[in-house]
Formats: C-alpha cells, sequence, structure tokens
C-alpha cells in the first residue's frame, strides 16, 4: 500500500520545515534510543504479533464501518459512513496509541510510564494499559482540568495511576506537558513518557501515528469490501490530530480522496477564545516540535479555548502542518454551538452520542456533505464516545432538550 | 564583539588564577528598567560574563525559581525585542560580555535572520538555546557564523561519549555542561558522578567548561570549578535579586576568586 507513512517524516524527523526534535539535551538520548527501539519493534514479527494480539482480545478491534443511514438522509447529499473508534475499551482511539507505547515500554525495559492528559481520556487509556502491563503510573494533569473532570481523575486512580496536578500557567493541558516533559527530563533512564498525540519531538509524531493508523487501515479494507473502491471524502476532528492523522495516513497518497480536518473555533475565531491553530496559527517550536501555534506577537504561547477539552491545545501535529502548507487536507473550525448542534444530531438520528471533539467533525461533515453527490461515499472518523461530556452538554442545553 | 569578547574574558580570569562566574538573571524580572543597573552590579561584583534570560510562556528546561521569574517578567510585558532594545541603548555602559539564553520560539517569532542581526547590534556576545539540540541547530548556525555570535552548547549527564565529543568540538564560546538529571533550580548537593563527568568534558576540549543547573551556594561553586573552568548560577542569583539579598551574590562571585595567597 502506498501511505505516507512509507516517505515522511525524514529521518530527522522532519515533515518539510515541521517536526524535528527540539528537546533538551538530556532528553536527547531517551529520543535517540526510543526511535531505534520503535524502528526495531515495528519490524519485529514478535511485536507485531503481541500488539495485534492486544488490539483484538483486549482493546476490542476491529472496530465497525457502520453505515449511518438516517444521517445520510438528513445530510441529503452522500452515503456517510462512521468509524467506530468510539466502541474501543475506554471510549476512544486513545487506547491504540497507549497499548502500543506501553509495550514498547517494556521493551526498552523501562517499569515507569509518565503521561499528560488534558480531559483525562488519554490519561484513562495510558493508566489502563499500564495496569494490564504492570508498569508504574504518573499522570500530570493541570488543576483547572483536574477540577472539571473529577471523573477521570478517580478512573485514572482506581486504575492504579498518581495523578499529579499542575499548578504552573493556567492549569491546562500544555502546562500538563510541560510538566511531564519536565518529570520526563529528571527520571529519563527508567521512565519512558507516552505523549497522547501525534506531537512532541521525533519520533513520536510519527510512531503515534503509525500505532493510529489501525484506524485508517481497517477503513480502507472495510471500505473496499462494502464499496469495492476508495471513499470520496473522509473527515475527523484534530486537536492535537492523532485520530485524524491514523484515519488520514493510508489515504493521503490517494489523490481521489478529499481529507478534511475539524478545528475547534470555540467562540468564534474573531473572539479569539477558540483552539483553531491552523486557522489562527502561526510557525513556532513548542513540545519538541516545530509546527503552527496560537502564541502572540513575541512568541509566548496563547491559552486555546474549546467547549471540548480534548482539542483545547495552542499547538497541533507537524505533519497537519505540514498537510495544510501542500494543501493536502482542508481544514476549517468549527464553533462550540455547532458542534452541540452536531452532537444532537448523531444521537437523534443515529442513537451514538459522540464526543464533543468528535461532535466537531459531525458538523464539518454536514458542510462537505452539501458539496457532494448521492453516488459518492463520505467517512466521519468517530474518534469516542460522549458519555464524559454529557455533563457539560446538559449544563451548555440548558432547558432546551427538555420540552 | 561576539565570540572574541567571550574568549578574552575568560582567557583574563582564568589567567589570573580565578575560575570563571557567569551569573544568570531573567530580563525584566523587576522591570526592563531594572535591567542596566543590575548588570553593572553584576560587572562591578567581579562576574566574567552575564547569561540574560528571555522570558517564555513555556519554559520546560527550567525549574520553579526560573520559571516563575519569567512570569514575573511577562507580567511586566518583557519581550524579546525590547530586551534588544534595551540592551542596545545601553551598550556603551557596560564591558561585561553578555549571552542571551532564550528558547526557539521567541527567535522564530522575531525572525531568525533578523534576531542574529539584531543581537549583534545590541551587544550580544553568545547565544544558550535550551531547546535546540544540535540535530536542529543548522535552523540557526547559518545566520550566527555570519554575524559572529558564539552559540554555546551544551552537555548533559545522560549524553553518551561520541555525543559528547560531537557536543565538544562544536561549541563556542564556553561548553555548558549540565549538572544534574532535571530542571534548573538549586540543589542541596550533586551526585558523585558530576565531578567525573566534568572531568571527562574537561578532557574532550579547550573551550572552558562551566558546569550549571542547581549551582546555588559558595561551597558548590568551589567545588564544582574545580573540575571544570567555572559555573554558571542561575536560580540563586535570581533569588537574591528578587529577595534584594545582594549580598549573597557577592559571595557567590567571591567563591570563583583564586585565595589570596599570605
Amino acid at each position: 500500500m502506498n501511505t505516507s507513512k512509507e516517505t515522511l517524516p525524514d529521518k530527522k524527523g522532519h515533515f518539510g520545515q515541521f517536526g524535528g526534535r527540539f528537546v533538551p539535551e538530556t532528553l536527547m538520548p531517551a529520543v535517540l534510543e526510543l526511535e531505534d527501539a520503535y524502528e526495531k519493534a515495528k519490524n519485529d514479527p514478535v511485536f507485531k504479533r503481541e500488539m495485534a494480539g492486544y488490539l483484538k482480545d483486549y482493546v476490542g478491534r476491529e472496530t465497525p464501518l457502520t453505515f449511518a443511514k438516517r444521517l445520510t438522509e438528513a445530510f441529503g447529499g452522500p452515503k456517510i459512513y462512521l468509524k467506530r473508534e468510539d466502541l474501543n475499551h475506554t471510549g476512544a482511539h486513545k487506547i491504540n496509541n497507549a497499548l502500543g507505547q506501553a509495550l514498547l515500554t517494556q521493551r526498552m525495559g523501562k517499569k515507569k510510564v509518565v503521561a499528560e492528559t488534558g480531559a483525562g481520556q488519554h490519561g484513562v487509556a495510558t493508566a489502563t494499559v499500564c495496569a494490564l502491563l504492570d508498569l508504574e503510573c504518573i499522570i500530570f494533569m493541570g488543576k483547572e482540568d483536574v477540577r472539571r473532570q473529577k471523573l477521570n481523575v478517580f478512573r485514572m486512580e482506581l486504575l492504579g495511576a498518581e495523578v499529579v496536578s499542575v499548578d504552573q500557567g493556567e492549569g491546562t493541558l500544555k502546562d500538563a506537558v510541560n510538566e511531564a516533559l519536565r518529570y520526563w527530563v529528571a527520571n529519563v533512564e527508567d521512565t519512558h513518557y507516552i505523549i497522547g498525540s501525534v506531537v512532541g519531538p521525533h519520533p513520536f509524531p510519527k510512531m503515534v501515528r503509525d500505532f493510529q493508523s489501525v484506524i485508517g487501515d481497517e477503513t480502507r479494507e472495510q471500505f473496499d469490501a462494502l464499496e469495492h473502491r476508495l471513499p470520496d471524502a473522509i473527515v475527523a476532528c484534530v486537536g492535537g490530530g492523532s485520530n485524524a492523522m491514523g484515519m488520514f495516513a493510508p489515504f493521503v497518497n490517494e489523490a481521489s480522496v478529499k481529507l478534511y480536518g475539524a478545528e475547534a473555533a470555540g467562540k468564534g475565531i474573531d473572539t479569539g477564545k477558540h483552539a483553531a491553530t491552523l486557522t489562527a496559527g502561526k510557525v513556532g517550536v513548542l513540545h519538541g516540535m516545530m509546527s503552527y501555534l496560537l502564541q502572540d506577537e513575541s512568541g509566548q504561547i496563547t491559552e486555546p479555548y474549546s467547549i471540548s477539552a480534548g482539542l483545547d491545545y495552542p499547538g497541533i501535529g507537524p505533519e497537519h502542518s505540514y498537510l495544510k502548507d501542500t494543501n493536502r487536507v482542508t481544514y476549517e473550525g468549527i464553533t462550540d454551538q455547532e458542534a452541540l448542534d452536531g452532537l444532537q444530531l448523531l444521537s437523534r438520528k443515529e442513537g451514538i452520542i459522540p464526543a464533543l471533539e468528535t461532535a466537531h467533525a459531525i458538523t464539518y461533515a454536514q458542510k462537505i456533505a452539501q458539496t457532494m453527490d448521492a453516488d459518492q461515499s463520505l467517512i466521519i472518523c468517530l474518534s469516542g464516545r460522549g458519555d464524559k461530556d454529557v455533563e457539560t452538554v446538559r449544563e451548555r442545553l440548558g432547558g432546551q432538550v427538555n420540552g | 564583539m561576539g565570540k572574541k569578547t567571550l574568549d578574552q574574558a575568560f582567557e583574563k580570569t582564568l589567567e589570573k588564577g580565578d575560575k570563571i562566574f557567569v551569573p544568570y538573571i531573567m530580563a525584566g524580572d523587576g522591570g526592563i528598567d531594572a535591567l542596566p543597573e543590575r548588570i553593572q552590579f553584576l560587572e562591578e561584583a567581579g562576574a566574567t560574563a552575564l547569561e540574560l534570560g528571555i522570558p517564555f510562556s513555556d519554559p520546560v528546561a527550567d525549574g520553579p525559581t526560573i520559571q516563575a521569574a519569567g512570569l514575573r517578567a511577562l507580567e511586566e510585558k518583557v519581550t524579546l525585542k525590547k530586551v534588544l532594545d534595551k540592551l542596545k541603548v545601553t551598550k556603551k555602559d557596560r564591558t561585561i560580555p553578555i549571552i542571551l539564553m532564550t528558547y526557539m520560539n521567541p527567535i522564530c517569532a522575531y525572525g531568525i535572520e533578523a534576531f542574529a542581526k539584531e543581537s549583534v547590534a545590541s551587544g550580544v556576545d553568545g547565544l544558550i538555546i535550551p531547546d535546540l539540540p544540535m540535530e536542529e541547530e543548522e535552523r540557526i548556525t547559518d545566520h550566527l557564523t555570519e554575524n559572529k555570535v558564539a552559540l554555546i552548547r551544551l552537555a548533559a549527564l545522560t549524553s553518551p561519549i561520541d555525543r559528547l565529543k560531537t557536543i565538544a568540538e562544536k561549541t563556542e564560546g564556553f561548553l555548558y555542561a549540565v549538572t544534574v538529571k532535571g530542571t534548573t533550580g538549586a540543589q542541596v548537593e550533586f551526585q558523585k558522578e558530576v565531578g567525573d563527568y566534568i572531568s571527562r568534558v574537561k578532557d574532550l576540549t579547550t573551550k572552558p567548561v562551566l558546569a550549571g543547573f542547581g549551582v546555588s551556594t559558595p561551597e558548590h561553586v568551589r567545588q564544582l570549578s574545580e573540575y571544570g573552568d567555572g559555573v554558571v548560577v542561575g536560580s540563586e542569583i535570581v533569588t537574591c535579586f528578587h529577595e534584594n539579598r545582594r549580598d549573597k551574590i557577592t559571595e557567590l562571585i567571591d567563591a570563583s576568586k583564586r585565595l589570596p595567597v599570605n
């Protein structure tokens, strides 16, 4: 199969000008060790078998590609299919990557894992696989997120992880990443950092994409079995961008497949309260990578905003920056309100409550569908289920639904 | 100017039998207007060169003390541009070499080429970029060589010998030997391996080797200078300025001077 992962990134981890390894020297040996361990593991039949075994028997893959009949009718355009990552163990795509990296941690002979989490989904997935594989687990989470996501904090603790509340900065995801990086610098010899998205220094963006590519690989086969061809368009939401990258990777070199990424436009790009990095960001360096970033004129990173905590990140995976600049993928901002509409639409038409992150992709798909014909097909990456967001949604909708 | 100025300052200090002492301060902690006076104080107190930190919102190599100083500077709306401007207008008032310590992003926002040019105009002699390992340094070295500002490389306790060799070969001005596995900030004591590590690094280069990260007492200054050519002291200097205990800064600097022979 001709996919982008065979060509990019280059040896230094560059996607064009993006990516790279912008980390303190103390971390460089660990980053190089990880690259080496990953390159060996991914071609090792033992590792591949082990990974495939857990994905099938523990995570519950493969996930279905569901034809969404009523959503198709509602959109009035192409056939709509949903790739059901919400049906994975722990309820989202995050576990594909957490599992891969945890197995790699074992291979490197390390017994401890550090991770960051925003809303808690990656933290829960990491705590889960650490319990499964008997790894010590410490999760950094911004103070503000700890307050907003009490239930997920308790979940992680039930799973045996230690959750550390981060007071620095604004107490959100980027500060949690900073603290996780600082912890890794200080404990690098016996600890692996399971980063939760296609971000960070090389080889993370590539490795996380590869672990998530199971989404796109399955989709391609499933769609081919159903329709005997390639889909016409694919939509996914992007925060850091891991579900999107995993979905896009096997299709990037198929020019006939249009790819779309939905960013969080929050209260609107003009208000400044958003997390639309590719729409409104500038190129810079954060968390070990060069990419588009939300920042002020002097290069200070600004605090993003979105109703969805999983999209609330001031950076974006470097490969997305590259795909934007090369015009391979079209990215557009979807506001909080539009996402809430999308969430309700999918709930009522298909009996699936999506995560708020995913809801951005639903609404974007609705817009794209208007430009497509009935004989075409559009796939939405249903990256996660919405149980975690029910409380937020209830608060926002107030009495609207009760009538 | 630039590399030459740094080399001469270090040479002069070592010739006297003293050790090199490079204090770190966060530019704009206490307001940008406090900067020239602090530089002058450190120059008069006998510092060899000055490391000047540029505030950044996400300083992953720094511990709590310097993070807090950075936040104070950001509250004062201090930017890389304001620091360069201030250095430029006060250029004639100082003789102490200036080394900027900045993360990559403020440089990217400024524009790499413009930054290299403007640093020279402002009398900057050296540059430390903690999130720029040698794998990525080409992004900046072309512009710097042209302008003769020294790019000071960092060596880490975790760097294997072949990396140390390359870093030692490439460094300009001095070699910054990071003495802790962790971020900046006061340490109670150093791991035993630190002395061996500094000596090992020292054997790899003809450039001065300075130990930094965690150096916080006159005892540390003496102890770590013994293996190499001197020290960089950050968090403790930042704390002393913030709490206005300048006598302690003098004590730290004095610990790098040769003991008078009776």
